[in-house]
């Protein structure tokens, strides 16, 4: 044993030891620091990679994102669309059912919406035809929903892989349907439904053809955020979320909350995909959904699960996405370029929850005489 | 006797977040000795042995073994330097057997089995320990898989060695062939370190003892010159009276009956096998037990938690004056039925509360049912959340701060204080002082007592021998999901509660 040789081995200068609690302000102040960190990074990247001025790409991020009033509006229509679906999700997560597939909940919901439309769209009259969409494409999402729901309650199966998989079940009977109900016949997709009658679409408000959507969306985080933090079952939702033997013990009926959760996660799905086919694209395709499935997990983990907060997250998603479009468009920079830009910026925002949960120590060194 | 310094402590300081675990402790070991590390719980005594054998590394001071400056940076350094820990989990292999178990990590190529079993043995006959180093883990007993636990620790060289609570798990009996063989590694020139909060057990065992509270070091005194007066007072900074003052019990009424209760564990090997006890109103009925007896599936097979294969648990209503059968009813079915039955489970944080909620939240557990259709009514648990914080004197930032941040003392009055409040007519507590400092536990003790001359039929799951002898009316006493006896708590030994605890084991084992 070579004990001499080891003792040189030097103390370790820094470690890392978890925080108390922050104060609020204290806590936002980091993340203020983190994108103000991200962007000089970004401002970095693009200096050395194409000698452009940062300054110049990030008027351009902007102008994307907000520089038209049709911009704006397809920002907020982005951002309602993203937020539903992350509202969608966020009860399941909170119960810490890690559900990721709302991508297929969505698209079922808008896939049923379609059906609808399609197969009904000259046979029943147009008030009635909207409601039956309306009504299928919630119970469709709540359906594809509650089908992993019913076997996590029952046998226990992994969540996660299951609604994963029902992903691609969905996907696959979309793209059977686009041949089926192709529209010119051969051409392998459906194209807008019903364009000249617009039966079973949903009313537009006056010339802004995003409103309704938006005002739904608005409501429907109001009408979450109740749910979850002031009913009952968003009290059982927590209590099961946090541990299973709490929930046992204090006689709540676990399967009853997963089961029911699942419901509603699914029913939320199915209106972002009502909203999509029936408010939006008037068509469905098997990538309707966007991968918003998918993203909305992000949404609601950066806002910890405050569907108030979701929306500065959606924001921030989207204003980021669509800013970037334009950098690639409008400097002749290919789209991979911005898609750089948003990664850095994401990767900053998430980390700095780390320096928000830890704080890192350096050594206090005290040289000792004594040897 | 000329004694050599193992190892010292200068000025140790660790902290996380925001609490100090320990602040500017120094301490000196020597060889040939046993040293005592005594404080209450949450004072810091785990922690500055963790970093002795390099699981946490302190934020400043310095550690010198042998006089030479060291820096131990993971368990493997802490053998380099001739220490080796017994921690209060034990981390075996339970497929293995003993001596995998004690040549596993160690780097020497193929591992000889047959040559570390002989070693194995030799130091087996050195010191007295009695273990079989070809059985598996998952035979053994607590005892033997903590033998095991030493006898690694010495087959990798330990000079130095630390045993964390080793007597927590242990019965009398054990407890006085632990401490022997503890003394045979001390008069064979081992330094040896024990951390423990029973004062009855440093006075026995140890030749000096420090003392820390709340991360700080008060001071070293030699055993002999100390006494549980003098060792209280430097633990708790003042005198605390270590009397539990029984009542006699009065108007006893029969309030549970248990029945040839049977519960099957998943696997569908028997973990209760037919109880049979009354709980009555107005008295304190002890349940001793080596831990994972049974007494966790006992308590949760009244709360309606657990499947009994079969037997009955009749309640008698004190309103109604009818008996219910609670057998295999929920705990929602149970509460229906008017039977106001408080549990304060083993696992806190895991089952009775939700760490992640404020206190006021926490209330509400119990009550959240009640009010409206859909909203919760947040006035009512908040109310109690506030008067139960003044009347048990929770310290907390607030009503809302989540209660895994208390402290564990804390985080049981909480706990106890919600299900005292529905005014049970029966308190099961299953180890409700476990973690606690000594003010706390005695604050629980008296709140069970005055529980009892209120009337309520009170079940106490405890650990220490001690206090169930001077709090409880009877003692149950389990022994593998089998009743080994129930005595009068007040004349009953210790002893006699260790020959119970074990008797079904041995019985067991005649018969295989």
């Amino acid at each position: 044993m070579n004990l001499t040789g080891e003792k040189l081995k030097r103390e370790p200068l820094i470690h890392i030891s978890k925080r108390g609690a922050l104060p609020f302000w204290k806590s936002w102040l980091i993340r203020l620091g983190a994108i103000a960190a991200s962007l000089l990074v970004c401002a970095i990247i693009t200096y050395t990679l194409t000698k452009i001025n940062p300054l110049s790409v990030f008027a351009a991020l902007v102008q994307g994102a907000v520089g038209t009033t049709r911009k704006i509006w397809t920002l907020l229509q982005g951002v309602a669309m993203l937020l539903c679906v992350a509202l969608a999700v966020t009860p399941a997560f909170k119960m810490r059912f890690w559900n990721i597939g709302a991508e297929g909940q969505v698209l079922m919901g808008g896939f049923a919406a379609a059906a609808c439309m399609i197969l009904f769209g000259d046979k029943l009259q147009p008030t009635v035809l909207l409601l039956v969409v309306i009504l299928s494409s919630i119970v469709a999402g709540a359906i594809w929903a509650v089908i992993p729901a019913i076997f996590k309650a029952f046998w226990n199966t992994n969540e996660t892989l299951f609604t994963l998989m029902m992903n691609y079940i969905v996907m696959q009977i979309i793209a059977f349907f686009s041949h089926v109900w192709a529209n010119p016949k051969g051409s392998g997709q459906i194209n807008t439904i019903n364009e000249r009658t617009e039966a079973g679409w949903l009313p537009v408000i006056g010339n802004y053809p995003y409103l309704l959507n938006i005002l739904i969306v608005a409501v429907l985080t109001v009408a979450v955020y109740i749910y979850l933090t002031h009913s009952k079952h968003g009290y059982e939702i927590a209590v099961v979320g946090e541990s299973e033997n709490t929930a046992k013990y204090i006689g709540i009926n676990v399967r009853k909350v997963i089961i029911r959760t699942m419901l509603l996660s699914g029913a939320l799905c199915g209106v972002a995909g009502l909203l999509l086919v029936a408010g939006t694209d008037h068509t469905i395709k098997s990538d309707t959904a966007g991968g918003r499935g998918f993203t909305a997990i992000m949404v609601s983990w950066l806002a910890k699960f405050n569907p108030l907060v979701m929306i500065l997250t959606s924001l921030l998603l989207i204003f980021m996405q669509q800013g970037a479009g334009e950098i690639s468009s409008g400097l002749g920079l290919n789209k991979s370029f911005s898609d750089i830009l948003s990664g850095v910026i994401i990767f900053f925002i998430i980390g700095s929850e780390f320096f928000i949960q830890y704080q890192i120590k350096f050594r206090k060194h005290k040289e000792v005489e004594a040897k | 006797m000329e004694r050599t310094e193992a190892i010292a402590l200068k000025n140790i300081t660790k902290t996380f977040g925001s609490i100090v675990a320990n602040k500017n402790v120094s301490l000196h070991v020597f060889h040939h000795e046993i040293l005592s590390i005594l404080g209450e719980n949450g004072s810091g005594k785990t922690t500055l042995m963790n970093m002795i054998s390099g699981i946490y590394h302190p934020d400043e001071g310095e550690i010198f073994i042998d006089g030479q400056p060291a820096s131990i940076q993971s368990p493997r350094d802490a053998y380099r330097y001739k220490i080796g820990m017994i921690h209060q989990h034990f981390k075996l292999i339970d497929v293995f057997s003993a001596t995998e178990n004690i040549v596993l990590g160690m780097e020497e190529g193929i591992y000889d089995l047959k040559a570390a079993e002989k070693k194995i043995r030799a130091t087996c006959k050195k010191y007295g320990f009695e273990i079989d180093p070809t059985k598996k883990i998952y035979q053994m007993s607590v005892s033997e898989k903590q033998t095991v636990e030493i006898v690694k620790a010495l087959y990798r060289g330990a000079d130095i060695l630390i045993l964390d609570e080793p007597t927590a798990v242990l019965t009398p009996q054990e407890i006085r062939k632990l401490f022997d063989v503890m003394r045979r590694m001390r008069d064979d020139g081992k330094a040896i370190i024990i951390i423990t909060h029973k004062l009855n057990e440093v006075l026995e065992i140890s030749d000096r003892v420090s003392v820390l509270r709340k991360g700080e070091y008060i001071g070293t005194i030699n055993t002999a010159e100390a006494n549980a007066g003098i060792l209280t007072e430097m633990m708790v900074g003042k005198k605390v009276s270590l009397n539990i003052e029984r009542s006699e019990p009065k108007d006893l009424q029969k309030r549970l009956t248990l029945t040839n209760v049977t519960v099957l564990a998943p696997d569908g090997r028997a973990i209760l096998r037919n109880v049979n006890f009354t709980a009555n109103a107005g008295e304190i009925l002890g349940i001793a037990g080596i831990s994972g007896s049974g007494q966790k599936e006992l308590l949760e097979a009244i709360a309606g938690l657990q499947h009994l294969k079969s037997g009955s648990i009749l309640y008698s209503n004190p309103e109604t004056g009818r008996e219910e059968n609670l057998r295999n009813k929920t705990p929602m079915q149970i509460r229906n039925l008017g039977v106001r039955l408080s549990f304060v489970p083993e696992d806190r944080l895991g089952m009775g509360l939700v760490g992640s909620m404020g206190i006021a939240d926490n209330m509400m557990l119990r009550s959240y049912r009640k009010g409206g259709f859909f909203l919760l009514r947040r006035k009512e648990p908040r109310d109690l959340a506030k008067r139960i914080i003044e009347e048990l004197q929770i310290v907390t930032p607030g009503p809302q701060t989540p209660v895994r941040r208390l402290s564990g003392g804390n985080v049981q009055k909480v706990l106890v204080g919600r299900e005292i409040s529905s005014s049970p007519t029966v308190l099961m507590a299953a180890y409700p002082v476990r973690g606690l400092d000594i003010n706390s536990s005695y604050l629980i003790y008296n709140l069970l007592m005055k529980q009892k001359e209120n009337g309520v039929a009170v079940i106490f799951v405890g650990e220490d021998l001690d206090v169930l002898t001077e709090l409880c009316d009877r003692i149950l006493v389990i022994s593998g999901g089998v009743v080994t006896g129930i005595v009068d708590g007040r004349d009953v030994t210790k002893e006699e509660l260790g020959l119970l605890m074990t008797k079904a084991h041995h019985r067991e084992e005649e018969a295989q």
